[in-house]
């Protein structure tokens, strides 16, 4: 099958997991207000009173000093949630291997059920974020190079996210444990993204822009070795499923 | 059960692991010696280095020896669907998760007169800690109700992504932290001869250990595939032969 077929196999996936969120809208009406709470969660957790010192005189919230963090944690627990939706949509009447038998390049299942994630993701992102600046007060000297790292930061941590949960989710497709298991194996997986993307973020929000690149390369090395590894190995991991 | 596993089995030990297993208790005798009575304390801390005659080795053992078996028998697995390499990889992964676990308990106790705290954020304790859970995963998917085929195949993925995991994992944690400590706190311990040379002692003596473990670990993975891809007939055999001379009272079925 050529580079044609491929991508053309992987938009038919795209746009019928897209497709199933518009009818359903799991992810709108359950995954994001679950990030949303998750945020609220850590107002809880963590006092909103508590404050750093940044020197003699200024202070900041601490919630506010760990938003970049906090951010990739929600959009990280968001995504497990993402994740078993978008196997479990495949889980009922044999479909991974219905998609097998209509003939499509497994690789091309694997890319478009990975850009559909990362889609759903780059939403949750964007909604985690606006409302950790909301909830947690940060107040960012805004430039022009600082959003453009926060954006791409966001973009290579959740195409990394996806790419790898992705690959990890078919691994455990079709077994019962599969919601207890896919945490188990994704989490220690993603550890080097929210290093990374907190860094870049950090570097985005408070830091010297230029601080947040190198890790920005690192998200996107890591985003790029999954998406291989994932076109690599989906043919023997759906053979199977 | 007993019947069955009488005629399908014998004991996991064979004469290479038993002469394995009598080096392993000498050099142990001998790294134990070296560890605790010929090697002096170091300078500044005192007794606590004798932890890294356990330490390293362990993690020697689990990084570097143990989990590149796991890469070597998943690829081998994949190219030729034997079960020697699937099993090799297992048993490779069991027993380095448990030499994984040594490590970080080591790390621990070792950090506490030395660092203060038990858990300060090294970048190997760290990386190790998340290496640590990366191949407990392996172990979850080898332990799934699934077609053995399936399982094995999934399995030898994970050992293969597993490993290339570790390596990312291990470059982002160090780059992470160099950025907020300059160096790790007591690796540039002044080591003297004889304590370099016990070291050297202990890897040997963890390396014997481990081959041991893994000859016995991977015959009772061994005999645990042959009972169950063996016959029903043997099954049935054996229930009959119970059947026939009935247990007596007490003893456990």
């Amino acid at each position: 099958m050529g580079r044609a077929g491929l991508l053309a196999d992987a938009a038919l996936i795209f746009k019928k997991d897209l497709r199933i969120e518009r009818s359903s809208k799991v992810v709108t009406v359950q995954v994001l207000p679950f990030a949303v709470m998750t945020l609220i969660l850590f107002g809880f957790g963590i006092s909103p009173d508590a404050r750093v010192l940044l020197g003699s005189e200024e202070s900041r919230t601490v919630l506010a000093q760990v938003t970049p963090g906090l951010i990739f944690i929600a959009v990280l627990f968001s995504a497990l949630l993402a994740l078993g939706r978008s196997f479990g949509v495949e889980s009922s009447d044999g479909t991974l291997d219905g998609l097998r038998l209509a003939g499509l390049d497994p690789a091309g299942i694997f890319l478009g059920k990975a850009a559909a994630v990362m889609v759903q993701l780059a939403m949750v992102s964007a909604v985690v974020t606006g409302g950790a600046f909301l909830l947690f007060s940060v107040d960012v000297g805004w430039s022009p190079s600082r959003a453009v790292l926060l954006v791409t930061t966001v973009g290579a941590a959740t195409t990394g996210i996806a790419a790898a949960g992705t690959l990890y989710g078919a691994l455990a497709a079709g077994l019962r444990v599969r919601d207890t298991l896919v945490p188990l194996l994704v989490i220690p997986v993603l550890a080097p993204v929210l290093l990374g993307a907190g860094q870049a973020a950090d570097a985005a929000l408070f830091g010297a822009v230029a601080d947040g690149w190198p890790w920005v390369g690192a998200l996107a090395l890591f985003a790029l070795v999954y998406v291989g590894v994932g076109i690599l190995s989906f043919e023997s991991l759906l053979e199977d499923a | 059960m007993s019947a069955l596993t009488n005629t399908l089995v014998g004991p996991s030990s064979s004469k290479v692991s038993r002469v394995v297993g009598i080096m392993a208790i000498i050099a142990t005798v001998f790294m134990l010696l070296l560890a605790l009575v010929w090697s002096p304390p170091e300078i500044d801390q005192a007794d606590a280095v004798r932890l890294f005659y356990v330490h390293v080795p362990s993690a020697v053992i689990a990084l570097y020896v143990a989990f590149t078996i796991t890469l070597i028998g998943s690829i081998q697995y994949l190219r030729k669907r034997s079960v020697f390499w699937d099993l090799l990889a297992h048993a490779s992964t069991e027993i380095g998760v448990l030499f994984c676990a040594l490590v970080l308990v080591t790390g621990m106790l070792w950090g506490k007169p030395t660092w203060g705290v038990y858990w300060q954020w090294d970048p190997r304790l760290t990386s190790t800690t998340v290496t640590f859970v990366l191949y407990t995963g392996y172990l979850a998917i080898r332990r799934m109700d699934l077609d053995p085929a399936v399982r094995s195949k999934r399995a030898a993925i994970l050992g293969i992504v597993s490993f290339a995991n570790l390596i990312i994992v291990r470059y982002s944690v160090e780059w992470w932290r160099s950025i907020h400590q300059s160096a790790t706190f007591g690796l540039d311990t002044q080591l003297d001869d004889l304590m370099l040379f016990t070291v050297f002692w202990a890897v040997v003596t963890f390396l014997l250990i481990f081959t041991w473990l893994l000859i016995h670990r991977f015959r009772l993975a061994w005999f645990e595939h042959q009972a169950s891809t063996s016959s029903l007939d043997d099954a049935i055999a054996a229930r009959r032969a119970e059947r026939s001379h009935p247990p007596l009272a007490g003893e456990s079925v």
